[in-house]
């Protein structure tokens, strides 16, 4: 049985399976990975790099995506 | 005016009402109000996918990318490292090169970080982005964005979403006058009135969300808006009269009893 990782995605701790990839774990929180940019510890994935991207134990993911909005 | 179209690096837009996606009750309403407005290019914010309620739609289901240009923006950003990883984001999610460059620097007013804007705009520009710029009416200002290679500059008419309509026409008309790329003006437009003025000065465009999004009736407060953008536009082509303060009569005398 393989060993979980805890990450954080979007500033919440989310639990993933060791040998998961960027591109697992969007399709595990059922988020179309067009329109969306991911940020992995700061660094702004390119979408090919999706699949090939490991998450490891203590990762920060944060998924972007466009609302609403004129000026803040 | 068919062929009045607004060119900012080297591409054309149809419309010179440009309009923000926030405060509307739904997408719906969103979608309708952008349409009836006729504006064909449509700001966004960027922000957190909500990743525990997948249920919620995504306002690009209803803003086809396709039919619009979708400007995203830095709102929200205080710092010019925020302003900068929310353009690098906002360009990764895939929709255009383009970013509407907000750098702010006090909360209670939301004007801007001068200072800061230009750095971030410096920054952007060095990485290949279109930088459109939401800065103060200071011409000064505005000249060192267009120095440091923003192809449009955007002076705010009053305080984001305060109605106050247009504050300062005469640094606006500095600006237009002194500044050789499009002028767009945005912020602070309350009514159509307010709108039609910014463009009787001579703005190049009029990006609004507030004026519209918080009217009583969005939908005709767009439309109400389209008709002011186009005819301020049609006015300020048209030249109009010198202002005098005595009468000159508009009838002739010859032929009087």
């Amino acid at each position: 049985m393989q060993d979980a990782i805890q990450i954080h995605v979007n500033g919440q701790a989310q639990t993933c399976r060791c040998d998961a990839t960027v591109a697992d774990l969007l399709r595990d929180l059922e988020i179309r990975t067009e329109r969306v940019a991911v940020e992995l510890n700061l660094e702004i994935l390119d979408r090919a790099m999706f699949d090939q991207r490991l998450l490891k134990d203590g990762d920060r993911v944060e998924i972007m995506s466009f609302i609403g909005g004129g000026s803040f | 005016m068919a062929d009045d179209r607004l060119v900012i690096a080297g591409r054309e837009f149809k419309s010179r009402l440009w309009v923000g996606t926030g405060k509307y009750k739904d997408f719906a309403e969103t979608k309708k109000a952008i349409e009836m407005s006729g504006a064909d290019v449509v700001t966004v914010a960027v922000r957190r996918v909500n990743i525990t309620d997948r249920s919620k739609e995504n306002l690009l289901d209803y803003i086809d990318p396709k039919k619009y240009t979708i400007l995203p923006n830095t709102a929200g950003c205080y710092t010019v490292e925020d302003a900068v990883r929310y353009s690098r984001l906002a360009r990764a999610a895939g929709v255009s090169d383009v970013v509407k460059l907000e750098v702010l620097g006090d909360e209670r007013t939301l004007f801007p970080d001068t200072a800061g804007l230009i750095e971030a705009a410096k920054i952007l520009v060095k990485e290949g982005f279109i930088v459109l710029p939401y800065t103060n009416d200071d011409p000064i200002v505005a000249q060192k964005l267009v120095d440091v290679g923003c192809p449009a500059v955007m002076p705010l008419a009053a305080p984001i979403g305060s109605g106050l309509g247009i504050r300062n026409p005469y640094n606006l008309k500095i600006i237009m006058e002194m500044i050789k790329v499009p002028i767009i003006v945005d912020a602070g437009v309350g009514t159509a009135s307010d709108a039609a003025f910014a463009m009787e000065l001579g703005a190049d465009a009029v990006l609004m969300n507030t004026a519209i999004a918080g009217a009583k009736d969005p939908i005709a407060m767009a439309e109400a808006m389209k008709y002011a953008v186009y005819a301020g536009r049609l006015a300020y082509k048209a030249g109009r009269i010198p202002r005098k303060l005595y009468a000159t009569a508009s009838s002739p005398i010859e032929g009087m009893l």
